[in-house]
């Protein structure tokens, strides 16, 4: 009986923890590092040949995608975005952005959405279709060694302190905060891995462990589910905040998209 | 999706260097899903390049090759003649692609 009531304290100490936050920690500047650089020697010579990176069969699908002229007659995206209207060179190392119609945070793939629904008259794609990967790796693409820098200024603040703050939230079974692993022990082991500093200047990416392609969100679920919290849907509002949060966070790093991680 | 990386054109003799990815699961039908059902096996089994209609590489593939499988060869070229790579799936699908060699 004592033992039970021991368990019970237990459990009630651990489900009080929510709403509690990791010590406010930062990367000093001069020390901020892509996930390239705690990659194994073979990943990363994947990722650096265009032709054995897996990443690309997603970018040549979204390229083919991007100058199809869609079944319904709508204009191809190519026919708004030729190389001297609207260039899309460098605009994904901006991203997440404010969105003027709606005033929500918008990462690339929700405005490839928004921009089939308000000028192509299509329905939305679905998180993770290779359609909206390919979309999206090829936009990403485009924009590969650009320096990250995204505006936080006005009404995005509000979402750049929402991100800040799920990051230092400690959070799940495991009672860990985003921060704890990527700012306060990388370069450290955990178990066979190095754990990185948490940049997002890869994703869209082929990873090993899905044997596929996938977004930034789908990483961040695996983070929550790895440290035993709920994911959060594709394109919530938090992760959205999350996005901008990191990007932020990982300003001046070299856009990677299409990145390998393990 | 298919990519493919072969030189338009060689000097008689010459090596040439050979390499074709193709986008596809390579489900193993050993894992199973978030409900605990097994996820049906869905694998390519075989590989093959011809030259010229001659077959110059082959491949039998099995559940432990990797999702969007990746091969890097070599051949000599001899003549001018379609190069051609084709996968076929484990229900008989085929998927193929070809490339003229232009031998000088």
């Amino acid at each position: 009986m004592r033992r039970l009531v021991a368990l019970a304290l237990l459990l009630s100490a651990c489900g009080g923890q929510s709403g509690e936050y990791a010590q406010q920690s930062q990367i000093p500047p001069e020390a901020i590092q892509s996930g390239y650089t705690f990659l194994q020697p073979e990943t990363q010579a994947l990722q650096d040949d265009d032709f054995a990176n897996p990443g690309f069969l997603w970018v040549d699908k979204g390229e083919t995608l991007f100058n199809q002229i869609p079944e319904t007659g709508a204009p191809a995206c190519a026919s708004c975005h030729a190389a001297d209207n609207r260039p899309l060179s460098g605009v994904a190392a901006h991203y997440p952005v404010m969105d003027e119609e709606t005033g929500k945070l918008m990462n690339i793939e929700a405005r490839i959405n928004a921009c089939r629904e308000r000028h192509q008259d299509l329905a939305p794609l679905d998180h993770e279709s290779d359609a909206l990967l390919g979309l999206t790796a090829y936009v990403a693409s485009l924009a590969r060694g650009v320096p990250i820098s995204v505006n936080i200024d006005g009404p995005a603040r509000n979402y750049y302190e929402a991100g800040k703050d799920y990051f230092f939230l400690r959070k799940g079974q495991f009672n860990l905060a985003c921060s704890q692993c990527h700012n306060d022990n990388w370069g450290k082991k955990l178990r066979g891995d190095t754990i990185s500093q948490g940049h997002g200047n890869a994703f869209p990416a082929y990873r090993m462990e899905w044997q596929t392609f996938g977004s930034l969100h789908r990483r961040l679920r695996d983070c929550d589910s790895g440290i035993r919290a709920e994911p959060l849907d594709y394109g919530s509002a938090t992760y959205m905040a999350v996005e901008l949060y990191l990007a932020k966070r990982a300003e001046g790093l070299a856009m990677e998209s299409p990145g390998v991680r393990r | 999706m298919i990519r493919i990386s072969a030189p338009d054109t060689a000097t008689a003799g010459e090596i040439i260097e050979l390499k074709a990815m193709i986008q596809h699961p390579m489900e193993t039908g050993y894992r199973r899903d978030s409900k605990g059902e097994t996820i049906p096996r869905n694998i390519i089994k075989q590989f093959r390049c011809t030259y010229d209609g001659n077959i110059i590489f082959e491949g039998e593939f099995f559940p432990g090759i990797a999702a969007n499988p990746f091969l890097t060869f070599h051949a000599r070229a001899t003549r001018t003649a379609m190069i051609e790579f084709s996968w076929t799936d484990q229900h008989g699908e085929r998927w193929s692609e070809e490339r003229l060699l232009t031998v000088s």
